[in-house]
């Protein structure tokens, strides 16, 4: 289960011994939920929003193979060139050859979880070219040497005052100023020199329209903006499951993405890039690595319809406790945990577990997923595989017996309870995961069962 | 085999039962367009100005940017000519304000619907320090669904929402007006 890195539960543990950092990071994340909330209950037709948001993106997925080949038709014939990469392998070489055929060595790149899901900064450096991620929290967690924790907030973890540390020796910004004003504008006039030399931009992609063959970018910074429109070239990393039919569908998506996000109206920039500049070069690549398989499944098919927006981890107490890079993958939270499994199983195999199943994750996702459903459903198919460890399964073949057996559940009740009583340390140890940072409660005299049949049965 | 055709045979093996394309049936309509259009931009940094006519935008730019060398405008009734644009748009750099004409506003987020044809050079509007756009007050809609209903009807490039000046949350969720594009935005509304 742990074999290549540490799991889950582990990492956790470690996030967790700072207790008033755990306290700050928690209330942090919950405070953007209750924006989240607010924005969402000034709109009266909120649910009718998400319901229709979630049928669209059904019809996507239905559909995906004709909208693929109508939304790269159109695009061709706005003057853009379509790639396709099975593979992030494959997917970065396309980057790296368009870069190279532009003569390019430093380059521009706005938020793009697709891009750090195929490690391109690494490969990128590793092939020579500067590449410099211009959005504040990324270029934070860049100049750190750290992937983002959250989606959304890449640096939702970092304290201002670690950051001022952290520009003063970056950027040279006064040390102990911590002044998220100051911090700001030194990134700003930092990244403009970036912006000016930069002759190659990537963007990601967050709606990619069939019928017009449009895509759309949303950032709050003008980031993606900037550097798309002083670069010769423009590159735009999507995943298959961005197209949405027409645009008129926009208007669905854009009403539900910054509200659920950050509470926000809409981002302050929704950019549709329709045609390139005059003389610039335009590329759209399109990358698969397990869609189209994921595509194929009945139970874990719906994590496609994810817009990206984050509002999961915010609800979740797990993420909220644990903070993003316990989950060792690109997309941490509730919607991640579905879909690392998806990529690889067993290196992926504790994060299903890492969840209360209270399904706050379902009831804020704008685009309906199931995410606990979800998230119970990998949690069988792990066990089948052989990808929980041997304490796990032999506890959940135990439970089952017990649960099965109207005799056994009965004895093995009462006799807890005695157990409880008369020699509690055969719980109160520390080979009960549970007796961690909790007190066992009190062994109650009788079962529910029992009180029921004396003082209920038999009227 | 390229990769383009295993992907889609993949996608076309594993397509599910088909789902119907629901219809968006969304009819909201704020009472008082502009006043909802002018809380809604406060209230994500941005300031709405009534204007009746271009003379008095001229006005409050020349009192606020005494500079006008480094003021540009694309709407002809300005008529700031100090600055042209050039081949490179990275000389748009020293531009203090420009004010470019939008299509319309969006009551229900405050954002203003701007495509390339009025924005000189599409560089124009993230690059500038400041940005002031112009609308026709009667130009509000009330949200993104009647937006792209407008939208349809309107050829373009490149075409933009914005709303309020460029921001950013990302140190401990303070908010900084400001982070690449301008770092303020005046919506003159005229009647």
């Amino acid at each position: 289960m742990n074999s290549r890195h540490t799991d889950h539960a582990t990492r956790a543990e470690k996030f967790n011994l700072d207790e008033s950092r755990v306290d700050w990071h928690d209330k942090t994340l919950w405070f953007i939920r209750e924006k989240r909330d607010k924005a969402a209950w000034q709109i009266p037709e909120w649910e009718q929003l998400r319901e229709t948001a979630s049928q669209i993106k059904n019809n996507v997925l239905s559909n995906l193979h004709d909208y693929l080949i109508e939304f790269e038709k159109n695009a061709q014939k706005n003057g853009a060139t379509v790639h396709w990469a099975s593979t992030p392998a494959e997917h970065n070489k396309i980057v790296l050859d368009i870069i190279k055929q532009a003569g390019a060595r430093n380059i521009v790149k706005s938020k793009s979880m697709l891009t750090e899901e195929c490690h391109l900064n690494e490969y990128l450096t590793a092939h020579g070219i500067d590449v410099v991620d211009t959005d504040l929290g990324e270029r934070i967690v860049q100049l750190a040497g750290e992937p983002p924790s959250h989606i959304v907030l890449p640096c939702i973890h970092w304290k201002k005052e670690e950051i001022g540390e952290l520009f003063h020796q970056e950027l040279g910004t006064p040390k102990g100023n911590a002044d998220p004003q100051l911090l700001t504008n030194a990134a700003r006039l930092n990244l403009r020199n970036h912006f000016m030399t930069s002759r190659v931009a990537i963007t990601g992609v967050n709606f990619a329209v069939a019928e017009t063959g449009e895509i759309v970018v949303c950032t709050n910074e003008g980031n993606a903006d900037l550097g798309v429109q002083l670069a010769d070239v423009h590159i735009a990393c999507m995943g298959l499951e961005k197209i949405i039919p027409r645009r008129k569908h926009l208007g669905v998506f854009l009403r539900l993405l910054a509200r659920s996000a950050t509470g926000q109206p809409i981002t302050t920039y929704s950019s549709h890039f329709k045609k390139p500049r005059e003389g610039q070069q335009w590329h759209i690549v399109l990358l698969d690595n397990g869609r189209s398989e994921r595509l194929g499944s009945n139970d874990f098919r719906n994590a496609l319809k994810c817009i990206r927006c984050a509002a999961c981890f915010n609800t979740c107490p797990v993420y909220r406790r644990s903070g993003g890079h316990s989950y060792h993958t690109t997309v941490a939270g509730p919607i991640g945990s579905i879909l690392a499994p998806g990529l690889d199983m067993k290196k992926n195999a504790d994060l299903p577990f890492a969840s209360t199943l209270c399904g706050s994750c379902s009831n804020v996702c704008p685009v309906k997923i199931d995410i606990h459903d979800q998230l119970y459903k990998w949690r069988q198919v792990l066990v089948r595989n052989g990808h929980v460890s041997a304490i796990k399964a032999i506890g959940m073949k135990g439970m089952a017996a017990v649960l099965s057996y109207p005799f056994i559940y009965n004895t093995s009740g009462s006799l807890g309870r005695w157990i409880m009583r008369y020699f509690p340390f055969l719980f109160s140890n520390r080979a009960n995961l549970w007796y961690k940072q909790r007190e066992m409660p009190k062994a109650p005299e009788k079962s529910f069962r029992e009180w029921y049949i004396k003082n209920r049965k038999k009227k | 085999m390229n990769s383009r055709d295993r992907i889609l045979e993949r996608i076309k093996k594993n397509l599910p039962q088909e789902s119907p394309l629901p219809s968006v049936d969304i009819n909201t309509n704020f009472s008082d367009l502009k006043e909802k259009f002018k809380a809604t931009l406060t209230s994500i940094g941005g300031t709405a100005i009534e204007v009746t006519d271009w003379s008095h935008i001229k006005n409050y730019i020349q009192l606020n940017y005494l500079d006008t060398d480094q003021v540009i405008s694309t709407a002809p009734q300005l008529n700031f000519k100090a600055h042209t644009f050039k081949n490179d748009p990275r000389a748009l750099e020293r531009i203090k304000i420009s004010i470019l004409q939008g299509s319309f506003g969006v009551a229900e987020n405050g954002a203003v619907w701007i495509t390339d044809t009025h924005m000189g050079d599409r560089v124009l509007p993230f690059i500038n320090e400041h940005l002031a756009l112009v609308i026709n007050e009667k130009d509000i809609v009330s949200t993104l669904h009647q937006a792209y209903e407008k939208i349809d009807l309107i050829n373009y490039s490149l075409g933009v929402f914005i709303a309020g000046p460029s921001k950013t949350a990302d140190i401990e969720q303070s908010l900084v007006l400001g982070a690449h594009g301008a770092k303020s935005l005046v919506v003159f509304l005229m009647t």
